[in-house]
């Protein structure tokens, strides 16, 4: 039994149902997770919304009896596959919670190297170690019904979400890019200050985050709807960015992992 | 009667990371203390290799989210060794005052939300928001103010976005940091009170001789850069970091170990304080003393006591900093960078302890090899000894105050261990 039963929230004089939400992490830096508890102020109102069931970096108890369930990390090792298939046959709606559950995240910058034989003995020498050859998003291996980008993610935007989610509201994430975002916030764009930039074709939603703190973007929530993604390349070449410049950004995050194999690929061509 | 036990923990939980304990112990004699890492590898150092120097930071903050600023700085520091950049004073003290807020944070969440529960005998802190809501404020008031501080200095309390190789992108406003100056200031009550609530708690009466490493002060209790020290008396400058590490790897761990002059070595708040306490905060100095905590401690359970006062020290030093940015006019923020062919090593204090970053770079900037030595990496194998001497003192004398299951989980915890961020 959970000794701490919560008590049950009422709106107007009516109950609001609280949902049972679990949090899991596979290959992660649990940084996703960190950003729900890093916000002091909202943070106490937020668990008033939502009955924890299980959150391994917070709590000892848990519960198999969820129904939603946020799941952070990319999938790199194949024990990963069978937790995470577990949770998608418990979980009503499974989340994928931060750019490495999306895209595979950073750890996905290891599946641009040909040989991972390489990558296994550059980090561990001889010894054996075991790890799938490439780090996959969830959806790579189960139905995912619901994506919240960033690396980070935003936890004003994550707060909305649950919120929707318990009062049965669509979600939609932004279509525009971050650009527009970053305009309304009135920033000297970075381009004129020299400094390169992907937030003409990244999803905004992150409130232009890294232009505000006058860091170009790396595209961490992955591509805008109708991101051009050649157009950009033009940009980032008129201001004399190297084709290098721009593939760092594009493939950091797994976000534009197509856009990004393939300018690999006509780079290593010339 | 002879104790007779088998505690079989999967996943132990209120930790960063996945790791195992095994213990069994037949009439009073030890079968087995095992303490396992299971996490799964992300092979970071392979993922930099052929990268320009620009990423490095980006990417390795990623390690971990707990310490991404302590991370950054490491990886900052290493690019400019290597490529000969001296930061600024400025410079210097902003990312200091940024380092502190961290483990502020850092520290605060893990002495309440991590370790308390275990002297209170609840599984989470989630129920202390009911019985305790007055201690539970404080701790979030206190995280705030440091996450706050964060924004403030780096951009971002997570994964920092003015933190640059030769500086920061943007310098934050003076009067924002004489509001944090007047904030901080308020806290210091706020940590008397943190330390009458850890001095009810009862700390297990464990200790085992240790070695513990950390960066050697010079005339102030040390946080980046500069020489690295051990209680064995080992000195090593910061870029012989591999011979004060000397990693190796263990069936029973995907991290690797370290060790220095005996088996293993600890490091974190302890092995800081246990190598600097001369160099503490007088405020510091004195809560410490209160706790009978003073150099060279054995007992790890007292790493939680070492943090406590660092916060004390780290508040106090950083009301000083902020005295001395309002009193200056704001300077450049930001040097040029000329890449250069070479290697660069970086040594960080974070939360849990000494942290190296080390790139070597071909003349156009681009990374041809990286290593990382997390300080949870460098404390598992001391973990291990920990648990096994526990396991035995525990075999021999039987059940106290706490059982083994409970003694066992919060040594582990009591280091803070940052496993994902070990086996990076
Ligand atoms: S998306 Fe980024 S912040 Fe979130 S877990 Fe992955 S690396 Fe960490
Ligand atoms: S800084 Fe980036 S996001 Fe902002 S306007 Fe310029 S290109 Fe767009
Ligand atoms: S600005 Fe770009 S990189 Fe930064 S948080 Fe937003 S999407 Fe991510």
């Amino acid at each position: 039994m959970n000794k701490h039963e919560p008590t049950q929230r009422t709106y107007l004089g009516i109950p609001v149902p609280r949902p049972k939400v679990a949090f899991f992490e596979l290959s992660s830096c649990e940084g996703c997770q960190l950003q729900l508890v890093n916000n002091e102020t909202t943070l106490l109102n937020f668990l008033s919304l939502v009955d924890i069931r299980a959150f391994r970096e917070a709590m000892t108890e848990k519960y198999d009896d969820y129904t939603i369930a946020f799941v952070e990390g990319s999938v790199t090792r194949s024990d990963e596959i069978e937790r995470l298939k577990k949770i998608r046959a418990t979980a009503a709606v499974l989340v994928a919670f931060g750019s490495c559950a999306c895209f595979g995240g950073v750890n996905q910058l290891k599946n641009r190297f040909q040989d991972p034989a390489w990558v296994k003995k550059e980090v561990y020498g001889s010894h054996p170690i075991e790890t799938n050859d490439t780090a996959r998003p969830l959806e790579d291996f189960v139905k995912v019904d619901l994506k919240i980008f960033g690396c980070p993610v935003k936890k004003e935007e994550v707060e909305k979400i649950v919120t929707n989610v318990v009062l049965g509201k669509t979600i939609v994430a932004p279509k525009y890019p971050v650009c527009m975002e970053c305009k309304a916030n009135e920033n000297t764009c970075l381009f004129d200050l020299g400094e390169p930039c992907l937030g003409p074709i990244t999803r905004g939603g992150c409130d232009s985050w890294c232009p505000n703190s006058r860091f170009g973007c790396w595209g961490c929530r992955g591509p805008a709807v109708d991101a051009n993604v050649e157009q950009m390349q033009e940009v980032m070449k008129k201001h004399g960015f190297s084709e290098e410049t721009m593939l760092d950004r594009l493939e950091c995050f797994g976000g534009f992992a197509g856009h990004a194999a393939e300018m690999r690929n006509n780079i290593k061509a010339k | 009667m002879k104790v007779t036990q088998t505690i079989d923990i999967k996943h132990i939980t209120r930790v960063e990371g996945h790791g195992n304990i095994k213990i069994s112990i037949r009439d009073g004699k030890v079968e087995e203390a095992t303490w396992e890492v299971v996490e799964t590898p992300r092979f970071f150092e392979a993922m930099l290799v052929g990268k320009k120097w620009e990423n490095a930071p980006w990417i390795c903050g990623r390690i971990c989210g707990i310490c991404s600023i302590g991370h950054t700085l490491a990886s900052i520091r290493a690019v400019e060794n290597a490529f000969g950049i001296v930061p600024t004073g400025q410079t210097g003290k902003l990312r200091l005052l940024l380092k502190h807020m961290e483990t502020l944070q850092s520290h605060v969440l893990h002495l309440y939300f991590l370790a308390a529960p275990d002297f209170v005998n609840a599984g989470s802190v989630f129920p202390l928001i009911e019985s305790h809501p007055d201690v539970i404020k404080r701790a979030a008031k206190i995280k705030l103010l440091a996450n706050d501080l964060c924004d403030c200095v780096g951009g971002r309390r997570m994964h920092p976005t003015r933190t640059v190789v030769g500086g920061f992108t943007m310098l934050p406003a003076k009067g924002e940091l004489l509001k944090f100056k007047y904030r901080l200031q308020d806290v210091v009550d706020d940590l008397t009170r943190t330390a009458e609530l850890f001095r009810q708690f009862s700390v297990p009466d464990f200790s085992r001789e240790t070695e513990f490493v950390s960066l050697k002060g010079s005339g102030e209790y040390p946080f980046i850069g500069g020489e690295l020290v051990s209680t064995d008396g080992v000195v090593r400058r910061e870029h012989e970091y591999r011979l004060m590490t000397n990693e190796y790897m263990v069936g029973q761990s995907t991290s690797k170990w370290s060790k220095l002059s005996r088996q293993s070595f600890a490091v974190g708040a302890l092995a800081r304080l246990n190598n600097n306490f001369s160099f503490l905060h007088p405020a510091a100095k004195e809560l410490s003393l209160s706790f009978g905590l003073k150099p060279v401690n054995h007992n790890p359970y007292m790493n939680n006591i070492a943090q406590l006062v660092e916060c004390v020290h780290i508040v106090m030093e950083s009301i000083d900093l902020i005295n001395g940015m309002l009193d200056r006019e704001w300077q450049e923020s930001r040097q040029r960078v000329v890449p250069k062919e070479g290697i660069g090593v970086g040594a960080v204090e974070v939360p849990r302890g000494i942290l190296y970053h080390c790139y070597e770079f071909d003349k156009e900037g681009r990374i041809v090899r990286s290593d990382c030595v997390i300080p949870t990496s460098q404390n598992h194998a001391n973990i291990q000894h920990d648990l096994t001497a526990l396991a035995e003192q525990y075999a021999r004398e039987g059940k106290k105050d706490r059982d083994i299951e409970l003694l066992a989980q919060m040594l582990v915890r009591s280091y803070d261990p940052c496993i994902s961020c070990s086996v990076h």
